[in-house]
């Protein structure tokens, strides 16, 4: 479904990722770990298809098409989907406004008929209780004035709305209570099939004990450096990231 | 489009001589104490002259563009058809809807249905007949007719527009929309509409005025509007200018407040080449409440200069600005907020803001707040903001699949949604809603076809 070979890319004049091989198939959840600044947030962006970084070599292939030649909307209407680390406050824009536009903008390029007020609202309720939100959120400007643990909660119901096959979820674990993260997790099972995929970008093991991913992957300095089995996040939590780059720097290990 | 070279000298004599016309095509009427009225205002025009940029109140506004070209007075009403105007009408509105082409009223396209003891709902001209005492007690008492060149032709060339008369403690439940349509396909004309507005103490109107234009010729629409709001009365007034964009639009507007009363004015521009509003508001009692708000988009080269006057004569009163503008490619936006607060004003709270956004880098706003403040127990507030369109917010909506066009046109939207919100009139304010993401989402079309 992506396959990402020799990935480079620049932002603001520096290199942050320095030929990053990854593949993701239908079905499969991938976990990304490692250190602030590693740039993980860097390759969500690249995928979701943010101007300011620059790809200066490398490919990404999303079922068979050429990904970086895509408008951001365009992927998204592809089925790519990015839940952000730090959503973005629009005021004036309402929660509902804004998910009855991206729908009905998806299914128009899909060459769909719009979804009526009726149908809409049927779809969005349902919604609504996965991430336990109650309706008055629609009303309300997207994220503005939200709690954090709402803004993740936001991130995972307009996925769910919007029924990606590859969900990159930047840290939507980061900064939530257990309950939260119950409920993100359940978000996310929710969605999980055969069809699609996840990647889920975390700083914590918690997470991937409500979320068992198949793959377990370590970035540093603009690389995979390691991949493994969820085993491989226990001793992350363990032991740290030192390890690692130790192994690295040890010649012997290339 | 005939241009002529700029002589001032010739441009007034230009409208000197189309008043010698328009005078003697009233016949009889040149007798009434209406048309002593005319001569004296007509006479005070040509003494005035034109402002130039050297007036500190049109520093950023050249009338050059304007006196550029020669306007006939426009004479009748064209024929334009039902089919056209009612489109333009507001569903539970139309049957309180009066209709003008080029500044005279149309009895055709009009449907009044309005019956209240009391309640006069008709085109001024009308009224200056039936009920020419009403007219004259409060015709031209309230505009500033002796500094204000454009308030002294209009007055000097007054004849139609709208008269409405609410009688003491009469809530008009229904809104009154007015239509101002503008056909140049005659040639470029002059109108001087005039609007005249009474609401008796305790009294309630919803009245929204539009201006349209059919076809994008040039034209020249000089409006003044006197608005007198009683004791505890109340006015909801919505003003939206669509005019053409090779179209003059110049408005003095003056609301009068006595006590208790208040008025919400919305006021939104997004026609025009040259569009001066000014807008007065005299708080002239204890405990007068205004809102006083607008938006105005422009886009090519577009000048949209909106002079506001917020005037506290008497103490305790509440007024409460907001402005917003939206401008693209070359167009120019001018934002003067004057705020006078008197000696007698104790107690009075004043708010300003004014907030524009700039979509190039040749896009222009002059924003200047003018706070004259002379009581000392008073709480004035004002604030001026310049930005970008939010490229994060950009991103977002551009990530969850809505195209970089739609996108644009939500995030613009949005920046004037609360000026939109504080128009109450339902059917209004879709309409409004709905025009904004039209004009975003269908002229970033025909630009790029263009370039
Ligand atoms: N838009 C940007 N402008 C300038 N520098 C950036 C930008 N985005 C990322 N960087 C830099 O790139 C590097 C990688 O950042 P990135 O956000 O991808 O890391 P991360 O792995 O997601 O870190 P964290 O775990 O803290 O979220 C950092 O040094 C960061 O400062
Ligand atoms: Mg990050």
């Amino acid at each position: 479904m992506l396959s990402i070979k020799n990935l480079e890319v620049e932002v603001a004049g520096s290199r942050i990722l320095k030929g990053l091989n990854f593949e993701v198939k239908p079905g499969e959840v991938h976990a990304i770990m490692g250190p602030n600044g590693g740039g993980k947030s860097t390759l969500a962006s690249v995928l979701a298809g943010r101007e300011e970084y620059e790809v200066l070599a490398g490919s990404v292939e999303y079922n068979g098409k050429d990904l970086l030649e895509m408008a951001p909307e365009e992927r998204a209407r592809a089925g790519v989907f990015l839940a952000f680390q730090y959503p973005v406050e629009i005021p004036g824009v309402s929660m509902s406004n804004f998910m009855k536009t991206a729908l009905n903008d998806a299914r128009e390029a899909r060459g769909e008929a719009a979804l009526d007020a009726m149908e809409f609202f049927a779809l969005i309720r349902e919604k609504l209780k996965i991430v336990n939100m109650n309706e008055k959120f629609l009303s309300r400007s997207i994220n503005q004035g939200f709690s954090g643990g709402e803004k993740k909660r936001n991130e995972v119901f307009q996925m769910a709305v919007l029924q990606p096959q590859l969900a990159i979820l930047d840290e939507t674990d980061s900064g939530l209570d257990i309950d939260a993260l119950r409920i993100v997790s359940t978000g996310v099972n929710t969605l999980r099939s055969k069809d699609n995929a996840f990647v889920l970008i975390t700083h914590y093991q918690r997470l991937l004990n409500y979320i068992v991913p198949d793959f377990v992957h370590v970035l540093v300095d603009g690389k995979i450096v390691k991949s493994g089995d969820k085993s491989l996040a226990l001793k992350l939590e363990d032991q740290g990231y030192d390890w690692l780059t130790d192994e690295l720097d040890a010649p012997v290990t290339i | 489009m005939k241009k002529v070279k700029i002589n001032r000298e010739e441009q007034i004599k230009w409208y000197l001589s189309d008043f010698a016309r328009f005078a003697e095509r009233l016949n009889g009427g040149s007798q009434s104490t209406l048309h002593g009225t005319r001569k004296q205002a007509i006479k005070q025009f040509s003494k005035l002259g034109f402002p130039t940029t050297r007036d500190e109140d049109w520093k950023y506004t050249s009338v050059d563009s304007l006196l550029a070209e020669r306007f006939n007075l426009s004479t009748a009403a064209s024929n334009v058809s039902d089919s056209f105007i009612k489109p333009l009408m507001f569903e539970k509105s139309a049957e309180n809807t009066l209709v003008f082409i080029n500044g005279h009223y149309s009895e055709a396209l009009s449907n009044l249905q309005l019956n209240i003891p009391g309640l006069v709902v008709s085109s001024l001209a009308a009224a200056a007949e039936k009920h020419s005492e009403l007219v004259s007690r409060y015709l031209g008492r309230y505009a500033d007719c002796e500094a204000q060149a454009f308030v002294a032709l209009n007055t000097g060339f007054v004849l139609d527009g709208l008269f409405i008369y609410v009688p003491d403690n009469i809530s008009v439940e229904q809104s009154v929309h007015v239509i101002h349509l503008a056909d140049p396909d005659a040639g470029p004309f002059i109108s001087h509409p005039r609007s005249l507005v009474v609401i008796g103490k305790n009294s309630e109107l919803k009245l929204t005025e539009s201006y349209h234009s059919k076809g994008d010729g040039s034209y020249f629409n000089n409006a003044v509007s006197e608005f007198v709001v009683d004791e505890n009365a109340r006015l909801d007034h919505v003003k939206i200018q669509e005019e053409s964009e090779a179209a003059f639009h110049v408005s003095y507007t003056q609301f009068q407040q006595e006590r208790h009363s208040v008025i919400s004015t919305v006021n939104v521009d997004l026609g025009g080449s040259l569009v001066r509003n000014n807008l007065h508001v005299l708080l002239n009692d204890e405990n007068c409440e205004t809102h006083l708000m607008g938006y105005y988009m422009g886009r090519g080269r577009q000048l949209i200069d909106n002079h506001t006057f917020v005037d506290h004569a008497m103490p305790n009163c509440f007024s409460n600005e907001l402005y917003k503008g939206i401008l693209d490619d070359k167009a120019q936006g001018v934002f003067n907020g004057r705020i006078l607060v008197r000696q007698d004003a104790q107690k009075t709270n004043a708010l300003q803001s004014n907030k524009s956004l700039l979509l190039t880098d040749d896009a222009v706003v002059n924003a200047k707040p003018q706070l004259e403040i002379f009581a000392d127990d008073v709480k004035c507030t004002h604030g001026a903001t310049i930005g970008q369109l939010d490229e994060e917010a950009l991103f977002y909506l551009r990530a969850r699949g809505i195209s970089e066009e739609m996108a644009g046109a939500m995030l613009r939207h949005a920046f004037v949604a609360d000026v939109l919100q504080s128009v109450k009139d339902e059917d209004v304010r879709e309409r409004l809603d709905a025009k904004i993401i039209e004009r975003f989402t269908l002229a970033k079309k025909t630009n790029t076809n263009c370039e």
